[in-house]
């Protein structure tokens, strides 16, 4: 039981990092109909922005806030200079030159900080484990992923549905000429967009480096997993987005908790470790699969558009 | 768009026509070239050139002219590779076997990928078969008895019962060779058939070819059904040629590589995915002799690309500009 709980939490944590992720994707999509192959490199980069800074300031609270500014930052100049051209292409092109952008950026990383992986070591307080219930400690650092992405998502909810700025984003979502002939500055709205998506990005990479290496190409895997949440939630949905972040996120983490126990029931040793392996990495693709073969456009399927 | 021959141009001696000769004239004597420098690694690059040639190709089909834009194109490479190499570790090494099978796996996946993926569409059949290449690739991942992460050395080629030995590089090149340019010609025959006028009328409005009464799925499905078998054979080539499979061939950025190669190309072009495997091999490996970091220039080049021609260098050369 404990267990579970603990499979539980992971899972939530998990999911809350790939909504920090699918959230811009989505964002990015829903409003400027964009696929971004690139989201994954601003993912790498907040986390070797953030491992660089942390060790220059010796801080990590510093490095992960110089990180996410460095990262909007990037994220705004990259739509000033390429993105923006992209917008009235159709998708195949953009994914064209997202993916040359994937590609450039995995070469800069190797140019700047070498093909060694770094690793970004976390402040002492949050090293411990923390005893959630009676038996059952939980690393402190996940709680605080929970946590902190948890206000994040808040904090986008109302800036997104409660902000002026969120209700420009949201009309320029369903109707940009009309958004730009009332006079507002779509170009910059954009760029504010893209930025906060790569922000995100950017902050939700920093917050899995210490957990994991810091390595060119760590945010292609993510990336996909990211668009299978936006694809299951309904492109451009950031409540779908959630919901799908939250069960992509379970899915994947009870399913590679259980599945080797389950299968080990019915089948021989060999067969089954080989068999789960697969299976459990295949579950996320599995959902992904069955909930467009039910609903093509997603569980949310955005209004607009 | 200019999106079949035009009947202008047929018969014409346009620059695409030129340019399209006197590719086929120099990938006809490479060998030659080889044999008489002794540069035995142009063999490889072309040879490389040509079965990649042959997968962009294939995707084109359901891509360019279907407008069925599939993410997860090298699953089929990667089915065809691992038919080859599991049959040879199994010790049926025929390969009047292992092809037919390779070619009939990857269609069958691509009977099901496509039945459960074709109603969706735009960027969710994007993602939808990029879900199942995924699911592929996992699937090679834990075949412990066939090397699972590490992948399988394929230690005999297939056997042609001495008619053909793979083993000889220029008798395997002018294979590929010949196998590309009867599925260039069969693509050729598709599109400007019946069913491929189908196929490209479902492209422009799907509801109006089913108004005038044609059921578009099942034409589509077919045409992905071929794509996904011409690419299994392509994989059959590969395994024969690298003599390794595993599931790195399978990733979801080996997709990617195809679907740039496509309308890097042209993808409107019966030429295009050709002329762009062999721009986007060729650009890679002279980039990676002068410098250290070729994708720093290779990756903003595609940008460049994607934001400013229209149509691919085909499109450049049929004198296609975006306005």
């Amino acid at each position: 039981m404990l267990y579970l709980i603990e499979q539980f939490l992971n899972g939530i944590q998990l999911g809350m990092l790939l909504f920090l992720l699918a959230a811009g994707l989505t964002l990015i999509f829903g409003i400027m109909d964009f696929v971004n192959l690139a989201h994954g490199s601003l993912y790498m980069l907040g986390a070797y922005f953030a491992a660089t800074f942390a060790a220059w300031s010796d801080s990590f609270v510093l490095g992960a806030v110089l990180a996410v500014v460095a990262t909007l930052a990037v994220g705004m100049a990259l739509e000033v200079i390429a993105i923006r051209r992209l917008y009235r292409h159709d998708h195949l092109d953009q994914l064209l030159g997202t993916f040359g952008l994937l590609l450039f950026f995995n070469e800069l990383v190797r140019l700047i900080w070498g093909p060694a992986g770094m690793t970004l070591s976390l402040p002492p307080e949050m090293l411990n484990a923390v005893q959630i219930l009676p038996g059952l400690f939980y690393p402190a650092y996940r709680l605080v992923i929970i946590g902190v992405t948890l206000a994040v998502a808040l904090l986008l909810y109302v800036l997104v549905m409660r902000s002026r700025l969120g209700m420009l984003i949201r009309a320029g979502a369903s109707n940009r000429e009309m958004v730009g002939a009332l006079g507002i500055n779509i170009k910059l709205l954009y760029t504010l967009v893209f930025g906060l998506g790569a922000a995100l990005a950017g902050f939700a990479g920093l917050m899995q480096a210490p957990i994991l290496t810091v390595q060119i190409g760590m945010g292609e895997n993510i990336l996909i997993l990211a668009f299978v949440v936006v694809t299951i939630g309904g492109i451009g949905s950031i409540r779908g987005a959630f919901v799908a972040a939250l069960l992509v996120g379970l899915v994947d983490t009870v399913g590679r908790a259980f599945l080797p126990d389950l299968l080990h029931a019915y089948l021989s040793n060999a067969a089954s470790s080989s068999l789960s392996r697969s299976l459990s990495s295949m579950m996320v693709y599995l959902v992904m699969a069955l909930v467009l073969v039910v609903r093509p456009e997603g569980l949310f399927p955005a209004t607009s558009k | 768009m200019n999106d079949r021959l035009e009947p202008a141009d047929v018969g014409r001696l346009t620059l695409r026509w030129w340019v399209n000769a006197v590719l086929l004239v120099v990938l006809a004597l490479v060998p030659a070239y080889a044999a008489l420098t002794g540069d035995v690694f142009a063999m490889t690059l072309f040879t490389r050139v040509l079965i990649m040639a042959m997968a962009a190709l294939s995707l084109n089909l359901i891509m360019g002219f279907g407008g069925m834009a599939s993410f997860g194109h090298a699953a089929y490479l990667g089915i065809g590779g691992y038919a080859v190499g599991i049959l040879a570790k199994e010790g049926v090494g025929s390969g009047f076997v292992q092809w037919p099978v390779a070619v009939a796996a990857s269609a069958l996946f691509a009977v099901v990928v496509g039945a459960l993926s074709l109603r969706t569409r735009g960027i969710y059949f994007i993602m939808i078969t990029l879900a199942f290449a995924q699911m592929i690739y996992y699937v090679a991942i834990g075949l412990d008895r066939y090397g699972g992460d590490d992948g399988l050395t394929i230690y005999k080629s297939s056997q042609f019962g001495g008619v053909v030995d793979l083993n000889n590089k220029t008798l395997f090149y002018y294979l590929c060779f010949a196998v590309l340019l009867a599925s260039i010609y069969l693509v050729w025959r598709i599109v400007n058939s019946r069913f491929g006028l189908v196929i490209q009328g479902a492209r422009s409005n799907d509801r109006r070819m089913r108004a005038i009464g044609f059921p578009t799925l099942r034409y589509k499905l077919v045409c992905f059904v071929i794509a996904g078998a011409m690419c299994g054979l392509a994989g059959a080539l590969l395994a024969n040629f690298t003599n390794f499979i595993s599931p790195a061939m399978m990733h979801w950025t080996r997709s990617g590589d195809l679907m740039v190669m496509a309308i890097l190309g042209g993808m409107h072009a019966m030429f295009g995915p050709l002329i762009g495997a062999m721009t986007f091999l060729l650009l890679e490996e002279a980039l990676s002799r002068v410098t250290v970091y070729p994708n720093l220039i290779l990756g903003p080049l595609l940008l460049v690309v994607a934001i400013f021609v229209h149509g691919g260098i085909d499109g450049l050369l049929a004198g296609k500009r975006r306005g």
